[in-house]
């Protein structure tokens, strides 16, 4: 790439009373953040990690630190789900991109001091979110199983679905990504079949349990007398049933075995690599801090934020002067170049919706990722804006998002309200990752807003059947409203519904996309075709852009 | 007038010599074996001729293969070095039958001089007091020494201390001498215990002029090979260096002498001296005479092969020289000889190589300390175990005894040494020893000398450690394929510290650390779980990379050096120099090798076997001798039982961790026969 500077002059004023005050709710936000992630990290509590060591086992954070190459990043996905739902926070795993052997890989942890480890809602869609990731980016599978199948009181949400998990892992060996199993204990019934749709599978001897029925349930099905090991051991499955491909020693001897499967996969990344040298952004992120004000409805200037993510703070903006309430424009992150569309004023009018949907057409034209930097409180309402067709541009933006096919990342910084969280690539428009910073919030409305339309609607119903409103009701009512929106508008809520691949510091936003261009590097084709194939002859080698949307209503 | 000179040997000695050939302008020619053929030595000389094979006797004690090199490179002047052929009066003659100039005495005076037993001789009717010389079979008093007639390096020697050992180390002795000099007679003198070690170096024109030079005081021995030399000696007054001089130059006169040799005496506690031998080469410890007298001996050497004359008078001794011999060797396992590549050697401050630096010498020559270095092996350079563990010569000089000991600790100390064990620690220590200090080492001192004393302190140990896993968690980074660009390792959850763990001199060293938005944290290593923040104690990394580190310790910073081969570290800093080893975080299952497995501790070759398959072993009883860099080491029955497999036979080479041998233990025998 030829080298263009145009970087970006922050006026950021480090020494001032709102940055203080932005900075120290961004700090509150983060230690919520931290205690959350403190539940995520407890695993199942200090009794069943005590119990869980005193059976000569490593717990599941130490198990992956010891996968992953030495000093090597690792970015953890989903270290929220299950939170606010009653089930544990983490989803009884831990699942992430890590470095194996010099290789991304997808791996997929169960944590067996969370209940044994058995998959309730949350864990199913943790694993089917990883796996999805997986396959989009084309990163081998690393499933380290321990797990006592699906949490039976709710086998309602996980049977059915759950099937998918099977499904995934052999598509994905189809589509030629490899998948690995090490089993360090309990992998039965079900669970079974993760190791048996695994291409390699690693057993611990005395330690790997898998078979489709126990003892109990064999004597009852067929009245044979049987043990664990016969059915289901390491040792019988490594030399008789073949079902494993390696018998370890002991847990240390699974994952050095693992790593050793994975060095000898001779894995390529196609992408095209990073297109310049990466340069550490001019200023400093730990200033991210200071940016978002602790009152969303208070606009900030994206520039402040994209200055301390990407290379050199160099933003080639695109279309400065027009539709400015988004800020589009070309940089590169950890060397990778990206589009980026950033809110500036959170509303979204016709013509930034035309920027977008351009902006949107070029990345594609070139096979450039794009990144979504969200704050936005959707599209403009008003008469004259719906006269001016505001729907039209809007949708304009939406079928641009929903149609481009180069990756797409998108980072909650602020507010995600109403259709701007579909224009701006939220969850349903399938960013290839999306994460959120600590105090955003993403809903329909603004909690308030919502509130006050319930009010006014009622108040016309009862306007309407004559009858006198119930001014005390309704305030209780907005207070009600109001509270519960707000607490599920919250980034924990959501990222506990699986709706963002994680909660981040905003520090580590740099960081977060560095790892995921590196993984979208893997499979750099058109988003959702996991064989990468189908390159435009536009975008060159690698990435591939759309040439069919929706038609433009114009 | 010699044009081209090969030197028949190897190492530092063959640099040396190169070193006053060039300075002459005479044409270096080399001579190398297989293992040396990227040697210093034979990259250095102007030509090179390969001495097919590796063991000595192949290589550099093959009289004919070197002569004939010597022709074929158009040499006409040999130097024989020390050790090897210098001493053997058959192949000066064999040079001085080809034509060529030998760079050594005549002949006739090496032989009268070659044999122990007939140099003493031809001392006592020179009028030099000689011990005397026991009859083996009629020892009655101990200790005494039983010595190769044709030794020399220690080799073939052994002390005796009660009657009851005499004949195993008579026989010891003479199968060490057969197999070193080719010469299996032994003789028995008393033991003196508590003598020093002083030698005479002299030097003789064909003219009849002979130097005797200030006395060299070689007493800090272990097994009887000098490591620490010095001159002048600090327990030689005027009146006993005139005595010990005369001596010297009476004998060198009385064999008609010529060339560069040394006398060696026993210095009793009284002051009594005996001569002990008469080395006819140069010593390895000449450069401690070079430096007081300001001359170079080799260059003498060379002009009294060409037939000059040497002034009537040495130039006169100023200052005080000590030379310390770095040995590949490990004193903690015994001396255990140890090999393979050297990774770096650095020795801080050196002023010159081989030879004195310029400047004035000499009386009235008001000179700073110098260090000089002779070293035989360079970064790279692949340590043999065929030939002599001597890797360098590490000279300091200075106006006064402890100005030039300091000196030496130092450049020791600071040294960096990357490769095979060796045996600084001890060197150092020496030096710093209050009885050395104060001139009083004698020939006992390293017998009982604490060698756990030497490891690395604790502290010392697990800071070094600390270095060492900070760089490599650098070098991690470095090598990274794959995300090399994001920090190091870092996490957007974060769960637990990095753990790199060593094998260090005093146990396994657990690293805790953090990557953090701006390096890395050293974490409380003793603190589970891990504190977040470090105690004062603890070292925070003030800079790392893959070859250093700056670490911060109770507000002072330490530079660290850092070198890394494979899962080998070595941490050189002010704290002193600490060697790790890496463990593998994921070890791959110990094979299991049986027990009762007799297993080499170091490569060597096979050169006995006392016990056959099926025949009963004792614990403790020898099984077989493994030799290696020509000590004879023991491999015993680890425990009483049958000797169920040899793998191996008499001649095989084995390296170390090879299973020599299992003993099993013995079946009950049914009978239940007690005896």
């Amino acid at each position: 790439m030829v080298p263009v500077v145009t970087v970006l002059a922050s006026t950021l004023d480090t020494g001032s009373a709102q940055y203080a005050s932005r900075r120290a709710a961004m700090l509150a936000k983060l230690s919520e953040l931290d205690a959350e992630q403190a539940k995520a990290l407890a695993g199942g509590g200090p009794k069943y990690v005590q119990r869980h060591r005193d059976r000569g086992k490593l717990t599941v954070r130490e198990r992956v630190e010891l996968l992953i190459d030495p000093d090597s990043p690792f970015l953890e996905l989903s270290a929220l789900a299950g939170h606010g739902t009653g089930f544990p926070v983490g989803g009884s795993g831990v699942n992430g991109i890590g470095v194996i052997s010099g290789t991304e890989c997808m791996i997929s942890a169960s944590d067996p001091t969370v209940r044994g480890g058995s998959t309730n809602p949350w864990s199913l869609r943790k694993s089917l979110r990883s796996m999805q990731i997986a396959i989009e980016n084309r990163l081998p599978l690393v499933n380290l199983v321990e797990s006592g199948g699906a949490d039976l009181p709710t086998q309602k949400e996980i049977f059915i679905p759950g099937g998918q998990i099977f499904r995934d892992l052999t598509r994905m060996s189809a589509a030629g990504i490899p998948t690995i199993a090490l089993v360090f204990g309990n992998s039965t019934a079900g669970g079974a079949y993760v190791p048996g749709m695994s291409d390699y599978v690693v057993m611990i001897d005395g330690r790997s349990k898998v078979f489709l029925a126990g003892p109990p349930l064999v004597k009852m099905a067929t009245g044979e007398e049987s043990d664990d090991e016969s059915l289901g051991g390491a040792s019988m499955h490594a030399r008789q049933s073949g079902l494993a491909d390696f018998l370890a020693t002991d847990e240390h001897d699974a994952l050095r075995i693992g790593r050793s499967i994975v060095a000898r996969l001779n894995w390529r990344k196609p992408g095209p690599g990073p297109a310049c040298t990466p340069a550490e952004p001019a200023n400093d992120p730990e200033e991210l801090l200071g940016i978002v004000p602790e009152d969303l409805k208070v606009p900030f200037d994206p520039r402040e934020v994209i200055a301390r993510i990407v290379d050199g703070s160099d933003l080639d903006e695109f279309k400065p002067l027009y539709g400015t309430s988004l800020v589009t424009g070309w940089a590169a992150l950890h060397g990778y170049p990206i589009g980026i569309l950033a809110n500036a004023r959170g509303v979204l009018f016709s013509e930034e919706s035309q920027k977008a949907a351009q902006f949107i057409q070029l990345a594609n034209q070139i096979g450039v990722p794009l990144l979504f930097l969200q704050n936005t409180t959707g599209y403009m309402v008003g008469a004259s804006y719906e006269q001016a067709g505001i729907i039209k541009h809007g949708a304009m933006m939406i079928n641009a998002v929903a149609n481009s096919r180069v990756p797409h990342l998108t980072v909650v910084m602020g507010a995600s309200y109403g259709a701007g969280n579909y224009g701006m690539c939220g969850r349903a428009y399938d960013p290839r990752f999306l994460f959120s910073w600590p105090s955003a919030k993403s809903a329909v409305m603004g909690p308030a807003q919502l509130a006050g339309v319930l009010s006014i609607v009622g108040r016309q119903a009862a306007t309407a059947r004559g009858e006198p409103y119930d001014e005390e009701a309704d305030a209780a009512m907005r207070a009600m409203v109001e509270e519960q929106i707000e607490a599920e508008s919250q980034a924990f809520f959501l990222s506990g519904r699986l709706y963002d691949d994680g909660v981040i510091d905003p520090r580590d936003t740099r960081s977060a996309l560095g790892m995921c261009l590196s993984a979208i590097d893997g499979a750099p084709g058109p988003t959702g075709r996991p064989d990468g194939a189908g390159a435009g002859p536009a975008a060159g080698p690698g990435l591939a852009g759309a040439s069919r949307y929706g038609i433009f209503r114009m | 007038m010699i044009s081209c000179l090969l030197v028949a040997n190897r190492g530092e000695i063959a640099r040396r010599v190169f070193r006053s050939c060039r300075a002459a302008g005479i044409t270096t020619v080399a001579v190398f074996s297989d293992p040396d053929a990227g040697a210093p030595h034979a990259a250095e000389a102007g030509r090179a001729v390969r001495l097919p094979g590796a063991s000595s006797a192949e290589t550099y004690l093959n009289a004919e293969a070197i002569v004939a090199a010597a022709l074929a490179a158009g040499a006409d002047a040999v130097h024989p070095g020390y050790g090897f052929l210098a001493e053997d009066p058959g192949f000066a003659r064999r040079v001085l039958a080809a034509g060529l100039v030998w760079v050594g005495p005549p002949p006739e005076a090496m032989e009268a001089m070659a044999l122990k037993i007939e140099a003493r001789k031809r001392a006592a009717a020179a009028g030099v007091p000689v011990l005397p010389e026991l009859d083996p079979g009629s020892v009655t008093r101990f200790p005494v020494l039983v010595k190769a007639s044709a030794g020399g390096g220690g080799r073939g020697m052994r002390a005796v201390f009660a009657a009851g050992e005499l004949d195993e180390a008579i026989e010891s002795a003479r199968r060490e001498a057969q197999g070193a000099f080719g010469d299996g007679t032994v003789f028995c003198e008393p033991l003196l215990t508590g003598a020093r070690h002083i030698e005479v170096q002299v030097l003789a024109d064909q003219a009849g002029t002979v130097w005797a030079l200030t006395e060299r005081d070689c007493s800090v021995q272990r097994r009887y090979a000098k490591v620490i030399e010095e001159t002048p000696s600090p327990a030689v007054g005027p009146e006993l260096r005139e005595r010990l001089l005369s001596a010297a130059a009476a004998l060198a006169r009385a064999v008609g002498y010529v060339n560069a040799g040394t006398v060696e005496f026993l210095v009793a506690d009284d002051g009594e001296f005996y001569f002990l031998e008469f080395n006819t080469r140069l010593q390895v410890e000449h450069p401690v005479t070079e430096c007081v007298h300001g001359i170079d001996l080799v260059a003498l050497q060379l002009a009294i092969a060409e037939g000059r004359a040497l002034p009537a008078h040495p130039p006169a001794a100023t200052g005080h020289a000590i030379e310390a011999r770095l040995y590949a060797e490990d004193p903690a396992e015994g001396f255990r000889p140890s090999g393979g590549p050297v990774h770096a050697l650095a020795v801080p401050g050196v002023d010159s190589a081989f030879g004195l630096p310029p400047g004035p010498v000499g009386q009235g020559g008001s000179r700073a300390p110098f260090l000089r270095l002779d070293s035989g092996v360079e970064p790279g350079t692949d340590v043999s175990t065929h030939y002599d563990a001597m890797l360098a010569k590490v000279i300091a000089w200075a106006p006064s005894r402890d100005e030039a000991a300091r000196r030496l600790a130092a450049g020791l100390a600071g040294t960096r040494i990357a490769g095979p064990a060796t045996n600084r620690d001890l060197l150092v220590s020496v030096l710093h020893d209050p009885v050395f200090a104060e001139g009083r080492a004698d020939t006992a001192l390293l017998g009982g000398y604490d060698f756990a004393a030497l490891l690395p302190a604790e502290s010392a140990c697990r800071i070094s450690a600390a270095a060492a896993a900070v760089a490599a968690a650098a070098e991690n980074r470095r090598s990274a394929r794959v995300v090399a660009s994001i920090p190091g390792g870092w996490r957007n959850v974060v769960s637990q510290p990095q753990l790199t763990s060593f094998a260090g001199p005093r146990g396994r060293i657990d690293v805790r650390y953090h990557w953090t938005r701006t390096g890395i944290t050293i974490a409380d290593a003793a603190a589970e779980p891990p504190l977040p923040e470090p105690p004062a104690a603890e070292p925070t990394v003030a800079a790392f990379a893959p070859g250093h580190v700056t670490l911060e310790v109770a507000g002072v910073r330490y530079w660290f050096g850092i070198t890394r081969a494979g899962a080998a570290v070595w941490v050189d800093s002010a704290l002193g120099s600490v060697r790790l080893t890496l463990l593998d975080r994921l070890p791959a299952p110990e094979p299991v090798t049986e027990s009762g497995s007799l297993v080499a501790p170091m490569p060597g070759s096979v050169t006995r076997i006392a016990a056959g398959p099926g025949d009963k072993v004792l614990a403790g009883q020898p099984v077989l001798v493994l030799e290696a860099m020509k000590m004879e080491h023991q491999i015993v029955a680890p425990a009483s039982g049958i000797l169920a497999e040899l793998r191996v036979g008499i001649g095989a080479q084995v390296n170390a961790g090879d299973v020599l041998a299992i003993v099993t233990a013995a079946e009950p025998e049914e009978t239940g026969e007690r005896q």
